[in-house]
Protein backbone atom coordinates (compact mmCIF):
# COMPACT_ATOMS: atom_id res chain seq x y z
CA UNK A 1 0.00 0.00 0.00
CA UNK A 2 2.82 2.36 0.93
CA UNK A 3 4.58 1.65 -2.32
CA UNK A 4 1.47 2.37 -4.32
CA UNK A 5 1.07 5.67 -2.51
CA UNK A 6 4.52 6.94 -3.45
CA UNK A 7 3.98 5.95 -7.04
CA UNK A 8 0.82 8.04 -7.31
CA UNK A 9 2.53 10.92 -5.58
CA UNK A 10 5.18 11.08 -8.29
CA UNK A 11 2.54 11.18 -10.99
CA UNK A 12 0.49 13.80 -9.15
CA UNK A 13 3.43 16.13 -8.56
CA UNK A 14 3.89 16.58 -12.31
CA UNK A 15 0.51 17.64 -13.63
CA UNK A 16 -0.45 17.71 -17.31
CA UNK A 17 2.70 16.29 -18.83
CA UNK A 18 2.09 15.87 -22.51
CA UNK A 19 4.60 15.85 -25.34
CA UNK A 20 5.06 19.16 -27.17
CA UNK A 21 4.11 17.37 -30.39
CA UNK A 22 0.53 17.04 -29.10
CA UNK A 23 0.24 20.82 -28.76
CA UNK A 24 1.74 21.34 -32.20
CA UNK A 25 -0.76 18.92 -33.74
CA UNK A 26 -3.70 20.66 -32.08
CA UNK A 27 -2.29 24.01 -33.16
CA UNK A 28 -2.09 22.81 -36.77
CA UNK A 29 -5.64 21.44 -36.54
CA UNK A 30 -6.89 24.81 -35.24
CA UNK A 31 -5.13 26.50 -38.16
CA UNK A 32 -6.81 24.19 -40.66
CA UNK A 33 -10.22 24.65 -39.02
CA UNK A 34 -9.81 28.44 -39.03
CA UNK A 35 -8.85 28.31 -42.70
CA UNK A 36 -11.96 26.20 -43.36
CA UNK A 37 -14.25 28.67 -41.60
CA UNK A 38 -12.64 31.51 -43.55
CA UNK A 39 -13.24 29.58 -46.77
CA UNK A 40 -16.96 29.48 -45.92
CA UNK A 41 -16.95 33.24 -46.39
CA UNK A 42 -14.43 33.30 -49.23
CA UNK A 43 -16.50 30.97 -51.41
CA UNK A 44 -19.69 32.76 -50.31
CA UNK A 45 -21.69 29.72 -49.21
CA UNK A 46 -25.17 30.92 -48.30
CA UNK A 47 -28.18 29.84 -46.29
CA UNK A 48 -28.40 26.67 -44.25
CA UNK A 49 -25.10 25.26 -45.57
CA UNK A 50 -23.23 28.38 -44.45
CA UNK A 51 -24.71 28.37 -40.93
CA UNK A 52 -24.14 24.64 -40.43
CA UNK A 53 -20.51 24.86 -41.56
CA UNK A 54 -19.85 27.94 -39.39
CA UNK A 55 -21.29 26.19 -36.32
CA UNK A 56 -19.43 22.91 -36.96
CA UNK A 57 -16.05 24.61 -37.33
CA UNK A 58 -16.78 26.90 -34.36
CA UNK A 59 -17.65 24.04 -32.00
CA UNK A 60 -14.67 21.94 -33.14
CA UNK A 61 -12.30 24.85 -32.50
CA UNK A 62 -13.89 25.70 -29.16
CA UNK A 63 -13.78 22.05 -28.10
CA UNK A 64 -10.10 21.70 -28.98
CA UNK A 65 -9.17 24.88 -27.10
CA UNK A 66 -11.16 23.98 -23.97
CA UNK A 67 -10.30 20.28 -23.85
CA UNK A 68 -6.63 20.26 -24.91
CA UNK A 69 -5.18 23.75 -24.41
CA UNK A 70 -7.11 24.40 -21.20
CA UNK A 71 -6.54 20.78 -20.10
CA UNK A 72 -10.19 20.21 -19.26
CA UNK A 73 -10.05 16.72 -20.75
CA UNK A 74 -7.76 15.69 -17.87
CA UNK A 75 -9.77 17.41 -15.13
CA UNK A 76 -12.11 15.55 -12.83
CA UNK A 77 -15.80 15.15 -13.63
CA UNK A 78 -16.74 17.56 -10.82
CA UNK A 79 -14.81 20.35 -12.57
CA UNK A 80 -16.42 19.59 -15.92
CA UNK A 81 -19.87 19.77 -14.35
CA UNK A 82 -18.95 23.06 -12.63
CA UNK A 83 -18.14 24.54 -16.04
CA UNK A 84 -20.75 22.95 -18.29
CA UNK A 85 -23.92 23.00 -16.15
CA UNK A 86 -24.29 26.80 -15.60
CA UNK A 87 -24.11 27.65 -19.35
CA UNK A 88 -27.36 25.72 -19.83
CA UNK A 89 -29.00 28.88 -18.45
CA UNK A 90 -27.39 30.76 -21.35
CA UNK A 91 -28.89 28.36 -23.89
CA UNK A 92 -32.34 28.87 -22.37
CA UNK A 93 -31.80 32.64 -22.44
CA UNK A 94 -30.82 32.50 -26.12
CA UNK A 95 -34.00 30.56 -26.91
CA UNK A 96 -36.11 33.11 -24.99
CA UNK A 97 -34.43 36.08 -26.66
CA UNK A 98 -34.79 34.70 -30.19
CA UNK A 99 -38.51 34.25 -29.66
CA UNK A 100 -38.62 37.79 -28.21
CA UNK A 101 -36.75 39.12 -31.27
CA UNK A 102 -39.24 37.46 -33.60
CA UNK A 103 -42.10 39.08 -31.73
CA UNK A 104 -40.43 42.54 -31.88
CA UNK A 105 -39.73 42.07 -35.60
CA UNK A 106 -43.34 41.19 -36.38
CA UNK A 107 -44.61 44.08 -34.22
CA UNK A 108 -42.30 46.48 -36.06
CA UNK A 109 -43.39 45.23 -39.47
CA UNK A 110 -47.05 45.63 -38.48
CA UNK A 111 -46.72 49.11 -36.98
CA UNK A 112 -44.07 50.62 -39.29
CA UNK A 113 -45.32 49.44 -42.66
CA UNK A 114 -49.11 49.37 -42.18
CA UNK A 115 -50.89 52.67 -42.62
CA UNK B 1 1.43 22.97 0.41
CA UNK B 2 0.26 22.12 3.91
CA UNK B 3 -2.55 19.77 2.94
CA UNK B 4 -0.61 17.90 0.32
CA UNK B 5 -0.72 14.53 2.09
CA UNK B 6 -4.40 14.93 2.59
CA UNK B 7 -4.90 15.44 -1.13
CA UNK B 8 -2.80 12.42 -1.98
CA UNK B 9 -4.96 10.25 0.30
CA UNK B 10 -7.99 11.55 -1.47
CA UNK B 11 -6.46 10.79 -4.83
CA UNK B 12 -5.66 7.24 -3.80
CA UNK B 13 -9.23 6.73 -2.65
CA UNK B 14 -10.53 7.88 -5.97
CA UNK B 15 -8.09 5.79 -7.92
CA UNK B 16 -9.61 2.76 -6.22
CA UNK B 17 -13.18 3.79 -6.95
CA UNK B 18 -12.77 5.53 -10.29
CA UNK B 19 -14.93 2.96 -12.04
CA UNK B 20 -17.49 5.61 -12.90
CA UNK B 21 -16.87 9.32 -13.22
CA UNK B 22 -20.26 10.03 -11.62
CA UNK B 23 -19.09 8.16 -8.55
CA UNK B 24 -16.03 10.45 -8.52
CA UNK B 25 -18.33 13.50 -8.42
CA UNK B 26 -20.12 12.07 -5.40
CA UNK B 27 -16.77 11.30 -3.76
CA UNK B 28 -15.41 14.78 -4.43
CA UNK B 29 -18.44 16.55 -3.00
CA UNK B 30 -19.00 14.25 -0.01
CA UNK B 31 -15.36 13.99 1.13
CA UNK B 32 -14.59 15.91 4.30
CA UNK B 33 -12.28 18.33 2.47
CA UNK B 34 -12.18 20.80 -0.42
CA UNK B 35 -14.31 19.62 -3.32
CA UNK B 36 -12.02 20.66 -6.17
CA UNK B 37 -8.59 19.12 -6.05
CA UNK B 38 -6.55 21.96 -7.55
CA UNK B 39 -4.64 25.07 -6.41
CA UNK B 40 -7.12 27.70 -5.22
CA UNK B 41 -5.85 30.26 -7.74
CA UNK B 42 -6.69 27.91 -10.60
CA UNK B 43 -10.19 27.26 -9.28
CA UNK B 44 -10.77 30.99 -8.85
CA UNK B 45 -9.61 31.57 -12.44
CA UNK B 46 -12.07 28.93 -13.68
CA UNK B 47 -14.90 30.59 -11.76
CA UNK B 48 -13.91 34.01 -13.09
CA UNK B 49 -13.88 32.61 -16.64
CA UNK B 50 -17.32 31.08 -16.07
CA UNK B 51 -18.68 34.49 -15.07
CA UNK B 52 -16.92 36.07 -18.06
CA UNK B 53 -18.63 33.48 -20.27
CA UNK B 54 -21.93 34.87 -19.08
CA UNK B 55 -20.91 38.45 -19.88
CA UNK B 56 -19.82 37.64 -23.42
CA UNK B 57 -22.89 35.43 -23.94
CA UNK B 58 -25.13 38.32 -22.95
CA UNK B 59 -23.36 40.59 -25.46
CA UNK B 60 -23.70 38.04 -28.24
CA UNK B 61 -27.32 37.31 -27.30
CA UNK B 62 -28.24 41.00 -27.42
CA UNK B 63 -26.47 41.21 -30.78
CA UNK B 64 -28.60 38.29 -31.98
CA UNK B 65 -31.69 40.02 -30.65
CA UNK B 66 -31.10 43.36 -32.41
CA UNK B 67 -30.03 41.67 -35.64
CA UNK B 68 -33.14 39.49 -35.74
CA UNK B 69 -35.50 42.34 -34.91
CA UNK B 70 -34.02 44.97 -37.26
CA UNK B 71 -36.34 45.85 -40.14
CA UNK B 72 -33.49 47.34 -42.19
CA UNK B 73 -31.02 44.92 -43.82
CA UNK B 74 -27.95 44.08 -41.71
CA UNK B 75 -24.67 45.31 -43.30
CA UNK B 76 -22.81 42.42 -44.96
CA UNK B 77 -19.73 41.85 -42.74
CA UNK B 78 -17.93 40.16 -45.61
CA UNK B 79 -18.06 43.48 -47.49
CA UNK B 80 -17.64 45.81 -44.50
CA UNK B 81 -14.41 44.14 -43.39
CA UNK B 82 -12.94 43.60 -46.84
CA UNK B 83 -9.56 45.10 -47.66
CA UNK B 84 -7.96 45.92 -50.98
CA UNK B 85 -4.38 44.69 -50.93
CA UNK B 86 -2.20 45.27 -54.01
CA UNK B 87 -5.23 45.76 -56.19
CA UNK B 88 -6.99 42.60 -54.96
CA UNK B 89 -10.29 42.92 -53.14
CA UNK B 90 -10.15 40.27 -50.39
CA UNK B 91 -13.10 39.79 -48.02
CA UNK B 92 -12.47 39.60 -44.26
CA UNK B 93 -8.72 39.30 -44.78
CA UNK B 94 -7.61 41.30 -41.73
CA UNK B 95 -10.01 39.38 -39.49
CA UNK B 96 -8.61 36.10 -40.81
CA UNK B 97 -5.04 37.22 -40.04
CA UNK B 98 -6.14 38.31 -36.54
CA UNK B 99 -7.70 34.87 -36.01
CA UNK B 100 -4.50 33.09 -37.03
CA UNK B 101 -2.43 35.35 -34.77
CA UNK B 102 -4.63 34.65 -31.76
CA UNK B 103 -4.52 30.88 -32.39
CA UNK B 104 -0.74 31.02 -32.72
CA UNK B 105 -0.53 32.90 -29.42
CA UNK B 106 -2.67 30.18 -27.82
CA UNK B 107 -0.22 27.59 -29.15
CA UNK B 108 2.82 29.38 -27.71
CA UNK B 109 0.96 29.76 -24.40
CA UNK B 110 0.16 26.03 -24.23
CA UNK B 111 3.83 25.29 -24.84
CA UNK B 112 4.82 27.78 -22.12
CA UNK B 113 2.63 25.89 -19.64
CA UNK B 114 4.23 22.61 -20.68
CA UNK B 115 7.78 23.95 -20.28
CA UNK B 116 6.85 25.48 -16.92
CA UNK B 117 5.85 22.09 -15.55
CA UNK B 118 9.09 20.64 -16.95
CA UNK B 119 10.90 23.30 -14.93
CA UNK B 120 12.39 25.02 -17.97
CA UNK B 121 12.23 28.61 -16.75
CA UNK B 122 13.97 30.27 -19.67
CA UNK B 123 11.77 28.73 -22.36
CA UNK B 124 8.66 29.49 -20.30
CA UNK B 125 9.54 33.18 -20.02
CA UNK B 126 10.37 33.48 -23.72
CA UNK B 127 7.20 31.70 -24.83
CA UNK B 128 5.06 33.86 -22.53
CA UNK B 129 6.67 37.00 -23.92
CA UNK B 130 6.08 35.71 -27.46
CA UNK B 131 2.42 35.20 -26.53
CA UNK B 132 2.20 38.74 -25.16
CA UNK B 133 3.84 40.11 -28.33
CA UNK B 134 1.33 38.27 -30.55
CA UNK B 135 -1.47 39.63 -28.37
CA UNK B 136 -0.10 43.15 -28.74
CA UNK B 137 -0.01 42.79 -32.53
CA UNK B 138 -3.64 41.62 -32.39
CA UNK B 139 -4.57 44.82 -30.55
CA UNK B 140 -2.63 46.84 -33.11
CA UNK B 141 -4.62 45.30 -35.97
CA UNK B 142 -7.85 45.89 -34.11
CA UNK B 143 -6.94 49.55 -33.65
CA UNK B 144 -6.29 49.74 -37.41
CA UNK B 145 -9.64 48.08 -38.14
CA UNK B 146 -11.54 50.44 -35.82
CA UNK B 147 -9.83 53.50 -37.32
CA UNK B 148 -10.71 52.38 -40.85
CA UNK B 149 -14.32 51.72 -39.90
CA UNK B 150 -14.78 55.01 -38.03
CA UNK B 151 -12.83 57.35 -40.31
CA UNK B 152 -13.28 55.85 -43.79
CA UNK B 153 -16.57 53.96 -43.60
CA UNK B 154 -18.33 56.35 -41.22
CA UNK B 155 -19.63 53.66 -38.87
CA UNK B 156 -20.94 55.03 -35.56
CA UNK B 157 -22.63 53.29 -32.61
CA UNK B 158 -25.88 55.06 -33.54
CA UNK B 159 -25.80 54.58 -37.30
CA UNK B 160 -23.88 53.79 -40.45
CA UNK B 161 -24.26 54.24 -44.20
CA UNK B 162 -24.56 50.49 -44.97
CA UNK B 163 -27.72 49.39 -43.21
CA UNK B 164 -29.19 48.65 -39.80
CA UNK B 165 -28.26 51.26 -37.19
CA UNK B 166 -27.62 48.63 -34.50
CA UNK B 167 -24.58 47.29 -36.37
CA UNK B 168 -22.16 49.86 -34.94
CA UNK B 169 -23.35 49.51 -31.35
CA UNK B 170 -23.06 45.72 -31.43
CA UNK B 171 -19.69 45.83 -33.21
CA UNK B 172 -17.99 48.37 -30.95
CA UNK B 173 -19.38 46.83 -27.77
CA UNK B 174 -18.43 43.22 -28.54
CA UNK B 175 -15.04 43.68 -30.21
CA UNK B 176 -14.19 46.52 -27.80
CA UNK B 177 -14.83 44.37 -24.76
CA UNK B 178 -12.85 41.53 -26.29
CA UNK B 179 -9.99 43.90 -27.14
CA UNK B 180 -10.00 45.07 -23.53
CA UNK B 181 -9.60 41.43 -22.47
CA UNK B 182 -6.68 40.98 -24.86
CA UNK B 183 -5.03 44.15 -23.55
CA UNK B 184 -5.46 43.00 -19.95
CA UNK B 185 -4.06 39.61 -20.97
CA UNK B 186 -0.95 41.18 -22.52
CA UNK B 187 -0.29 43.10 -19.28
CA UNK B 188 -1.01 40.01 -17.16
CA UNK B 189 1.35 37.84 -19.25
CA UNK B 190 4.14 40.42 -19.14
CA UNK B 191 3.88 40.86 -15.37
CA UNK B 192 3.85 37.11 -14.68
CA UNK B 193 6.71 36.43 -17.14
CA UNK B 194 8.76 39.11 -15.37
CA UNK B 195 8.01 37.66 -11.94
CA UNK B 196 8.96 34.16 -13.12
CA UNK B 197 12.21 35.56 -14.48
CA UNK B 198 12.88 37.14 -11.08
CA UNK B 199 12.47 33.69 -9.53
CA UNK B 200 9.40 34.55 -7.47
CA UNK B 201 7.75 31.20 -8.20
CA UNK B 202 10.78 28.95 -7.69
CA UNK B 203 9.50 27.95 -4.24
CA UNK B 204 5.76 28.02 -4.88
CA UNK B 205 5.77 26.03 -8.11
CA UNK B 206 4.70 27.04 -11.59
CA UNK B 207 0.93 26.66 -11.37
CA UNK B 208 0.72 30.38 -12.06
CA UNK B 209 1.70 29.74 -15.68
CA UNK B 210 -1.24 27.41 -16.15
CA UNK B 211 -3.58 29.94 -14.49
CA UNK B 212 -2.35 32.70 -16.81
CA UNK B 213 -2.70 30.26 -19.69
CA UNK B 214 -6.34 29.55 -18.80
CA UNK B 215 -7.11 33.25 -19.08
CA UNK B 216 -5.30 33.59 -22.38
CA UNK B 217 -6.94 30.53 -23.94
CA UNK B 218 -10.30 31.89 -22.85
CA UNK B 219 -9.63 35.14 -24.74
CA UNK B 220 -8.90 33.01 -27.82
CA UNK B 221 -12.04 30.97 -27.17
CA UNK B 222 -14.23 34.07 -27.06
CA UNK B 223 -12.72 35.20 -30.36
CA UNK B 224 -13.77 31.88 -31.95
CA UNK B 225 -17.37 32.71 -31.09
CA UNK B 226 -17.13 36.37 -32.13
CA UNK B 227 -15.51 35.36 -35.42
CA UNK B 228 -18.29 32.86 -36.14
CA UNK B 229 -21.28 34.92 -35.05
CA UNK B 230 -20.29 38.47 -35.86
CA UNK B 231 -17.94 38.24 -38.84
CA UNK B 232 -19.08 35.10 -40.65
CA UNK B 233 -22.81 34.80 -39.93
Amino acid sequence: MMKQNTKIKIVASQPEQHPISMYLKVWLLLFVLSACSYMVDYFQFQGLLRWTLILIFMFLKAGLIIMVFMHLAWERMAVKLLLFLPPIAILIFIALMSSEANYVFISRIISFFNP
Amino acid sequence: MPNDDHQEDHKTNNKVSSASSWQSVVNDWSADKQSFDMPWGKLMMWIFLLSDTFIFSIFLTSYMNVRMSATVAWPNPSEVFALTIAGHHIPLVLIAIMTFILITSSGTMAMAVNYAYQGNKKKTVYLMLATALLGASFIGMQAFEWTKLIVEEGIRPWGNPMGANQFGAAFFMITGFHGLHVSAGVIYLTVIARRINQGKYDEKGYHIVEITGLYWHFVDLVWVFIFAFFYLW
